[in-house]
């Protein structure tokens, strides 16, 4: 199995698991380094690639890591690579390096290890739904593993030393990624957003660092790594992540209360557009989808469940649409792709071609 | 919305941070974002740029401090300032008295009280760990830092007891 065989399977994201779906996935990683090498931007290519050749076996042959399938970033096609990205298992940085850096998963894709992307490894757990302690666990798990063969960077005072100042100590960022249609639509999330960056926390769009709010997705992350142990990181986290839930089901009941035609009426356009147009872009795409996915939580769509809505966030990608086409598309080939994929998956089922009209 | 910088194209670029208890907000364009020294994909913090770490010319005093180098991998001040980022785990240590302020502002604080690799080749021993806490403790105690000395405290007073107890570096124990 490579990992394009890999990126065939369906997502875990679409698990459709989650009490109510608010929470779409929960994720930790750990930055770490080893000691004595040069940092991957400062190394040459020459010593990043004598790490990935020293780290990618050692990493596979991790208990945690068995299944693990791996490539080397030139091995990989941009595609390929800019799948991974859309699939939320590396970075932009690491899909945009060559030589020299690689990426060891898992074949469930709750383990993912980056090799020289910002840091030597950035290790990665992820899970659908809030599962943050279970996702550190694992995390833990695989770093216990990893330094009993490898010495990472280390100092006493200042913690594990990484390339970015912001990441030294812990090495730890642990995220979750919300859906909160209902806090947007009250036109609550701007107050909410400002309170939980004045806790410290940092409160991203869909695609992490410097990407904008799409879909009503949020992604909310510690910003400290040094001076807090990890399970503290983590639990401020968790509880955090909880409140935001419950203003979330609150401004979704209250919603219902007050402005119930008003949703009904924004769910079922979405359902309309997504099910008809013949051209979507990706935002257009993502905000219907997730108006879509309100509607379907709420109980106003009936014959469509989450984990449809949410496999087509991901199939819906610029990416993952030119691999199901098999070949690479322009922008607007792709929005026609899109909304064929769209169709075909959202469509009333049993239904009778229509007779095309012919020109007259 | 314009980008507040040129005033002239459409902001795309949004830096959003809490300084000091205080949220700051940067609408730019990309090409303003790129002059500031902003790596789009991976950006910086307000509190890097205004620090002048995403810019070529500091931002604070001490301007004719010569441009030192990390002894090991040869790193100049001026790199780090240009991207942000150190060129080894060396440079922690060359350039720790840049670093103590600027880590403070990023964490709050400035030791570690995480994991640590435990009994691990190249491991740290409890009593290199410890002395390292003592060290954070006459800090806090001097920046009157009475709340995280207490904790300080606490953590050299098991450290020493493991040290007693002559147990191998064990990592902390869990909750």
């Amino acid at each position: 199995m490579n990992v394009g065989d890999l990126l065939r399977q369906p997502h875990l994201w679409a698990c459709g698991a989650g009490e109510d779906g608010i929470a779409a996935s929960s994720r930790v990683r750990l930055a770490r380094n080893l000691r004595g090498h040069a940092f991957p931007d400062w190394a040459g290519e020459d010593e990043n690639l004598r790490v990935w050749r020293t780290l990618e076996p050692v990493l596979r042959a991790l208990p945690s890591m068995q299944g693990s399938v791996s490539a080397a970033n030139e091995a990989m096609t941009d595609l390929d690579r800019q799948i991974l990205v859309e699939r939320h298992l590396s970075s932009r940085e690491h899909a945009r390096k060559g030589r020299g850096s690689g990426i060891v998963l898992r074949a469930d894709e709750r383990l993912a290890v980056m090799v020289n992307e910002e840091d030597h490894l950035r290790m990665q757990s992820l899970e659908c739904g809030l599962r943050l302690h279970e996702v550190w666990e694992r995390m833990e798990a695989l770093d216990r593993e990893f330094e009993e063969r490898i010495a990472c960077a280390f100092s006493p005072r200042l913690g594990y030393l990484t390339a970015c100042p912001t990441n030294v100590g812990t090495g730890l960022r642990a995220s979750v990624m919300l859906h909160v249609p209902g806090l947007v639509l009250m036109e609550e999330m701007a107050p909410a957003v400002n309170g939980i960056q004045k806790l410290g926390l940092a409160v991203r769009g869909l695609w992490g660092e410097g990407t904008e709010a799409v879909g009503n997705m949020f992604q909310i992350s510690n910003q400290m790594t040094l001076g807090a142990r990890e399970e503290d990181l983590v639990g401020d986290l968790d509880r955090l992540v909880r409140e935001v839930i419950d203003h979330e089901r609150n401004a979704r009941a209250r919603l219902m209360r007050s402005r119930e035609t008003v949703v009904r009426d924004h769910v079922g356009r979405a359902l309309g557009i997504l099910g008809h147009a013949h051209v979507l872009t990706s935002n257009e795409t993502l905000s219907h989808l997730s108006a879509l996915r309100l509607g379907i939580e709420l109980g106003i769509v009936e014959r469509l469940d989450r984990a449809t809505v949410d496999a087509l966030l991901l199939l819906t990608q610029p990416a993952h649409i030119q691999r199901a086409a098999g070949r690479p598309l322009g922008p607007r080939e792709r929005d026609e792709a899109r909304a064929r994929l769209v169709r075909e998956r959202l469509g009333e089922p049993p239904r009778r071609r229509r007779v095309r009209k012919t020109k007259a | 919305m314009k980008c507040e910088i040129c005033k002239a194209q459409e902001a795309s670029v949004h830096l959003t941070q809490v300084m000091d208890g205080e949220v700051k907000k940067l609408h730019m364009c990309e090409d303003c974002a790129r002059k500031g020294g902003i790596n789009i994909e991976n950006p910086v913090s307000i509190s890097d740029l205004l620090l002048g770490l995403g810019k070529e010319e500091p931002v604070e005093e001490a301007p004719a401090a010569p441009d030192r180098a990390c002894p090991v991998c040869h790193l100049r001040q001026a790199d780090f300032r240009k991207t942000g980022r150190l060129g080894c785990p060396e440079c922690y240590a060359a350039f720790a008295t840049e670093l103590a302020p600027l880590l403070r502002q990023m964490h709050r604080r400035d030791h570690h009280v995480g994991r640590t690799p435990g009994a691990v080749p190249g491991g740290v021993s409890p009593a290199e760990e410890a002395a390292a806490v003592q060290e954070a403790l006459d800090r806090a105690v001097a920046d009157e830092r009475f709340e995280e000395a207490a904790r300080l405290r606490d953590r050299l007073l098991a450290l020493r007891q493991r040290i007693a107890a002559g147990s191998p570096a064990a990592p902390e124990a869990g909750p």
